[in-house]
């Protein structure tokens, strides 16, 4: 039975909203929430008698912690405990113990665990204190010694030491076995390119930094307010780690303040947190500083070559992309880099590899289009480079090498609108008016450049369960642990569930965000709505038979012996098709049954007998404009267009903004931001927001999505595929290759910061 | 942040006794605290008292005796940068304020605090690793470490920091007066002794006694500049980011379109504001040309070192340099920040997302 | 081999803890006495004393603007300043915007426009939006839009609403004129 958790204050749309169709922009129910500040994150649920946590970080990168003197911190008013290795609570020993659903193959970080020291920022105590400025201010009397060993985080000076990785992850592919001949294929091309492609490692760093508050029953049950893009996932971290039973703990995410795949994964604050409470006996909260933002997951530094060769008319001959990236000596975080090119042009010779080095680091972890963002990036400016090579059209070039299949898969695309999104967005853009060669266009002192590039993503879709329940006053409360990190899936998922049911908008509330919840898959891989929506429609088909079979059954029933497809649930009435004077309302019927709930629920597994028959993905073309000042080396993005392939859009209006959205990050991958290592230290050393740089406002200009259409009921029963990650897919190489048409200089490693754009001197 | 007494000042001088009473620990004054504050939460600054002397006054600005303008310490910067006299007599110093920090800040920072703002060194700023201008003595991690960001000019074997004031460039470029109060009575520092180059003693940013309170900046007359002002700034963002290079120029052009007067400082390269009189007297006389802003340029770096990472930024530097004399030449007020904007910001803006999505039928 | 090193900043100096102080606020036109000590920011007031949750802290550094509000009047981050530097002083938070339960134009807007995602940023988007309208005609230069989008960068906003933030300020800029003044 699930019902409304009045803890959680679900949003809803505000009355008068009305019906809805799917498809529709209707604006985001929990807006109302979020604008007055009533929405609350991790850190703001109160609690009686709260303590507040602040984290002690390591400043060496590998070796032993000799002491911890914790006396000068104990002493200062207020503080109530230091937690350390020595005297933290019970945990599992077993590596077993921590891994959490998305854990990758190795064994996982075990916080406060021992004395070793891993990597430089691992946590090494917690001070508890009454208020958080006494624990701030005694988390830097904590004295730490340690014995340093020597460490090394530099992957360029290690990629001999690459390996092989274990590919237990999940979603994770290894790359395929080699397709054709590739090197002899490129040995016999007319037309080549070899190059060799690096990204710098990147943080999420959403806005709101990771926070626990657990709060403890007086029954001794733990609730937690915690930031990440699984309740169940942290829930069940939670109980194995601490061996406490599923009943014990629940957790809750009802607003989140982004992630980008930075909360698929625990952070060691909720362990921390849940150590506090049970040592203290008292409800605690943990929230991270922005510095410690950069203490745990980032996007690996990557190393990729890319060598491509084609006949002189532009066909593809052989695709050969391999990379190296980084991981930690713990676990082998994998992702998939290099696959993309052997699904995304026809090509007989295709070869992809992909290896680690293992570094004295905290462990990568997924982050907006994981792997993509870096792999698609090398490739589409590899064929940019091709084009360049051939004096070709680089869209020409891409629809010369267009195909309705996945190469490497040998399947068809279950759904293919790339070629809509070439010809629409390029339409859009104005593409033809591109005078093919580099520094033919300026303004004043910058150079213009048009530049594009094909993005392409998977169409996930995992498991979940949603449950469904009509209320005698006619609302409709639908229920999936699922997780809304800013995607829109409150606003999605509502009215998906309103449009099925045909109540008006204000009547649904659909609640997410707590591990009690039907179970839900995380929220990443752009597959929530294709896995927990589809889960939400068929719940809601399922509360429509069991209408109809009770309405059928009432005496003089005019809806006897029908079947679904015969009637029609609209305007909160259920009536027969083509007759809207035969019908009654939901509530009437329920009233007339003397139900005071009606509960339908559907379960989510994924097709896979169907799936396997089909390659799928989804696809995009981007289109940019930018104005590069060569002497001062500084570039903007001054238009874009995005062209997306994602199947059907549930909502235009959030749909659009994801992807814009990924049009600035892929805008900020390629211009601005990265994290830099001092690897004398083993540290991350621009750890904050004025020197790890995402766009302002004044970077951005203007961005359009346009949708074309597509309608995959192989993808999920809804026809939708994703929105979530796409929209970065590809910009980045875009920029650069407009970078490239505006100066006639390539740069193959980014960001590219103004040191790399400039004129050579 | 560690814990510290507070105490709020109504006058100079109950600020000046409050920071002569006795007690153990440093004291400071806060005034904006926009970077005073930043630096105790990272545990870099540990205050034992602060006095605040936001009531104190000091906020006029003013015209002076001798022609020129005279900015109270604490007018904040947002309010100097739209005072009708500085738009008018010194747009330099509005160009310099509206490229730096964010409006917010703006709002908070004081024209003296920033000028003892400290450097963005990414090792003064994390406890966890050595650093000579924190720590005397612990060693400079930055000499052999992340350097992109720092000096190409005046640096030290001890520290190769550099001062991340926007206004000050502008400051130095204009020959401004520092007016401070101490018990001792007042004292006038001219800019460019304002600041100090690391030395061997890089814990000390300037020439301010511990005893001292920065009361005004006074801006001489150089009405013959208005016209021909240009604070240029090159940064990895289009806005609320510190400089990698910048250059306040400013050109006093005779009736034939000769330099009768020219001032150049740059900022982002030198533990201090770097002005370059040998630049600006080999301008005078001349034709303002491109030829004599490359010849300024290459005067101006004369004798610049990099560090690894901070190669690029001689060049920038110099390319910077005659850009920005080149704008300021046309007239061409700043490349970034509220005055760069017709400058820089060229393109129509067509709408959201919303209005241009192609809404084609969903199936 | 390894070597032993000890991290540790140099001995504190006295005192241990802060002192006290009396602190009169208004805060969204409610009148709080409060009992604060010196090293209490405005941000930390709001949040964790007053339960006022709206107001963000997204970095604690001033890098980011989660943290905005209006402080009499006049937008500023409320993450470096201490409470103690404000007595006598009027905030309004992104909690006092909306009049009872009628949004503020900017807050409709922002809904309309979808200018947020996570809506993490958004109070801060909110408060420096209605403080820069204020300042919006003292620095005259350059478009409307362009002046937006470089009034409004002192926000960050990872989910990347920027284009929907700026109409939706825009909007707002539009129908204030309509009406002949300032919001």
């Amino acid at each position: 039975m699930t019902d409304l958790i009045a803890d959680l204050e679900t949003p809803t749309a505000p009355a008068g909203t009305g019906t809805v169709r799917l498809g529709q922009p209707v604006s985001r129910v929990d807006g109302v929430a979020k604008v007055t500040g009533r929405a609350r994150y991790a850190a703001e649920h109160p609690a009686a008698d709260l303590v507040h946590g602040v984290v002690v970080n390591s400043t060496i990168a590998k070796g032993r912690i000799i002491s911890l003197d914790t006396r000068k911190a104990r002493e200062v008013p207020g503080v109530l405990a230091v937690l350390t290795h020595e005297n933290r609570p019970r945990t599992r020993s077993l590596g077993l113990a921590f891994k959490d659903l998305t854990a990758p193959a190795g064994s996982p970080f075990k916080p406060l665990h021992d004395d070793r020291i891993r990597y430089s920022g691992q946590p090494v105590a917690l001070v508890l204190a009454e208020t958080f400025e006494a624990a701030r201010a005694a988390s830097r009397l904590v004295r730490v010694r340690y014995d340093e060993r020597p460490h090394d985080t530099n992957l360029m000076a290690n990629l001999r030491k690459a390996h092989r990785p274990r590919p237990l992850k999940f979603g994770y592919k290894p790359p395929p076995s080699e397709k054709g001949d590739a090197r002899a294929a490129y040995g016999a091309a007319e037309v080549k390119i070899d190059a060799v492609y690096t990204a710098g490692v990147e943080h999420h760093n959403p806005m709101e930094m990771f926070a626990s508050t657990v709060i403890l029953g007086e029954d001794g049950h733990l609730t937690i307010y915690d930031k990440n893009q699984s309740s169940i996932n942290c829930r069940s971290y939670v109980s194995r780690v601490f061996g406490l039973k599923k009943s014990q703990v629940t957790v809750r995410n009802p607003y989140v303040g982004g992630a980008f795949g930075s909360g698929l994964r625990p952070q060691y604050q909720l362990p921390l947190a849940v150590m506090g409470t049970l040592h203290l006996g008292r409800s605690v909260r943990v929230v991270m500083t922005r510095q410690q933002m950069f203490t745990f997951g980032h996007r690996p530094e990557t190393w990729q070559r890319v060598r491509l060769a084609a006949d002189r008319d532009g066909t593809l001959r052989s695709i050969e992309h391999v990379a190296i990236a980084e991981t930690s000596r713990m676990e082998d975080y994998t992702e998939v880099v290099v696959n993309w090119s052997g699904k995304l042009y026809a090509c007989d010779n295709i070869r992809l590899g992909y290896r680690l080095v293992d570094l004295d680091q905290y462990t990568p972890i997924d982050m907006r289009a994981p792997g993509a963002a870096h792999g698609v990036h090398a490739l589409e400016v590899a064929m940019d480079e091709l084009a360049v090579e051939l004096d070709m059209d680089p869209l020409e070039l891409r629809l010369r090498n267009y195909t309705e299949s996945s190469p490497t898969e040998g399947l068809p695309y279950s759904s293919k609108e790339l070629r809509a999104c070439y010809t629409r967005g390029a339409e859009r853009f104005g593409w033809a008016d591109r005078p093919p060669h580099p520094r033919s266009m300026r303004d004043g002192h910058e150079l213009v450049g048009w530049g594009m590039a094909t993005g392409i993503w998977d169409a996930a879709q995992f498991y979940g369960r949603a449950t469904a329940v009509l209320h005698a006053d006619g609302r409709l409360v639908v229920s999936s642990a699922a997780s809304d990190i800013g995607t829109g899936t409150y606003t999605v998922m509502t009215q998906i569930a309103a449009a099925t049911m045909g109540l008006p908008l204000e009547d649904v509330v659909f609640q997410l965000g707590d591990s009690n919840l039907p179970l839900a898959s995380v929220e990443g891989g752009s597959s929530h709505v294709a896995t927990i929506g589809s889960a939400v429609e068929g719940a809601c088909v399922e509360l429509r038979q069991k209408l109809l079979r009770i309405a059928g059954r009432l005496p003089g029933s005019p809806f006897e012996h029908l079947t679904l497809d015969q009637v029609e649930f609209t305007d909160g009435s259920l009536r027969v098709a083509g007759s809207p004077e035969r019908s009654m309302r939901l509530v009437d019927l329920l009233a007339a049954a003397d139900e005071q709930r009606l509960e339908a629920s559907h379960t989510l597994v994924s097709n896979m007998f169907r799936k396997r028959k089909w390659a799928l993905g989804t696809h995009s073309a981007v289109f940019c404009e930018v104005k590069v000042d060569e002497d001062l080396g500084t570039a903007r993005v001054t238009r874009v267009v995005s062209a997306i392939a994602a199947g059907r859009i549930m909502n235009l209006k959030t749909a659009t903004s994801q992807i814009s959205g990924g049009v600035v990050w892929g805008i900020s991958q390629a211009l601005h931001e990265e994290t830099h290592s001092d690897h004398r230290l083993g540290r991350f050393m621009n750890h904050n927001l004025s020197e790890y740089h995402v766009p302002v406002n004044a970077d951005i200009s203007n961005i359009e999505v346009l949708f074309v259409a597509e309608d995959d009921r192989v993808a999920s029963r809804l026809g939708a595929k994703g929105v979530g990650e796409i929209g970065i897919v590809g910009v980045s190489a875009a920029v650069c290759n407009a970078v490239h048409h505006a100066t006639g200089r390539r740069v193959r490693s980014t960001p590219m910061t103004p040191d790399k754009i400039m004129r050579p001197w | 942040m560690r814990a510290f007494t507070f105490a709020s000042a109504r006058t100079v001088e109950d600020a000046l006794d409050a920071l002569a009473d006795g007690g153990p620990g440093p004291k400071r004054f806060i005034a904006g605290g926009t970077n005073l504050i930043d630096l105790m939460k990272e545990d870099v600054a540990r205050p034992a008292a602060l006095v605040d002397i936001n009531r104190v006054g000091l906020d006029e600005i003013r015209p002076t005796e001798a022609g020129g303008l005279l900015l109270g310490a604490l007018a904040r910067n947002a309010a100097t940068a739209r005072h009708p006299e500085v738009r008018r007599r010194y747009p330099l110093v509005s160009a310099a304020i509206l490229a730096g920090a964010s409006p917010q800040i703006r709002n908070m920072a004081t024209n003296g605090g920033n000028l003892l703002q400290r450097t963005r060194c990414h090792y003064f700023y994390d406890v966890g690793t050595p650093c000579n201008k924190r720590e005397p003595g612990e060693g400079c991690s930055a000499i052999e470490g992340l350097a992109r960001q720092h000096a190409i000019l005046g640096a030290s074997e001890h520290c190769i920091a550099t001062h991340p004031s926007d206004l000050c460039v502008a400051l130095a470029a204009l020959g401004a007066v520092v007016h401070v109060r101490s018990a001792a009575g007042q004292r006038l520092i001219p800019f460019e002794q304002f600041h100090r180059l690391p030395g061997d003693e890089p814990q000390r940013d300037t020439t301010l006694g511990e005893d001292e309170l920065i009361t005004a900046i006074e801006l001489p007359p150089s009405d013959g500049y208005a016209a021909h002002s240009t604070y240029l700034k090159v940064r990895e963002r289009a806005s609320y980011a510190f400089a990698l290079v910048s250059v306040a120029a400013a050109l006093d052009l005779d009736e034939d379109g000769a330099v009768r007067g020219a001032r150049l400082a740059l900022g982002g390269v030198a533990h201090k504001p770097w002005r370059v009189p040998e630049a600006e007297e080999a301008l005078v006389g001349a034709r303002p040309t491109p030829a004599a802003f490359e010849a300024a340029a290459e005067t101006a770096l004369a004798g610049a070192q990099s560090r690894g990472d901070n190669a690029f930024k001689i060049p920038l530097a110099h390319r910077a340099v005659v850009r920005a004399l080149g704008m300021a030449l046309d007239g061409v007020p700043a490349n970034t920040g509220l005055l760069g904007l017709p400058f820089f910001a060229g393109e129509p803006f067509e709408g959201t997302p919303l209005d241009r999505m192609d809404t084609e039928e969903q199936p | 081999m390894g070597s032993e090193i000890e991290s540790m900043a140099p001995e504190a100096a006295p005192p241990v803890t802060a002192d006290r102080h009396h602190v009169e606020l208004v805060v969204n036109e409610v009148p709080h006495r409060l009992e604060v000590e010196s090293w209490v920011t405005l941000l930390d007031l709001l949040r964790d004393r007053l339960d006022l949750i709206g107001t963000k802290k997204g970095c604690d550094h001033g890098q980011c603007g989660a943290c905005t509000v209006l402080l009499d009047g006049v937008r500023v981050n409320s993450c470096l300043t201490l409470a103690v530097m404000h007595d006598g002083a009027e905030v309004v938070t992104v909690e006092g915007l909306a009049e009872g339960e009628r949004l503020h134009p900017l807050q409709q807007a922002f809904i309309d426009r979808d200018a947020f995602q996570c809506g993490y940023c958004t109070p801060g988007q909110l408060c420096s939006a209605a403080g820069m309208l204020d300042e919006f005609d003292a620095v005259p230069e350059g478009s409307d839009v362009a002046r937006v989008r470089e009034l409004m960068s002192g926000n960050v906003c990872r989910c990347g609403a920027y284009p929907q933030i700026t109409q939706a300020v825009l909007d707002v800029l539009a129908a204030t004129r309509g009406r002949g003044g300032a919001a």
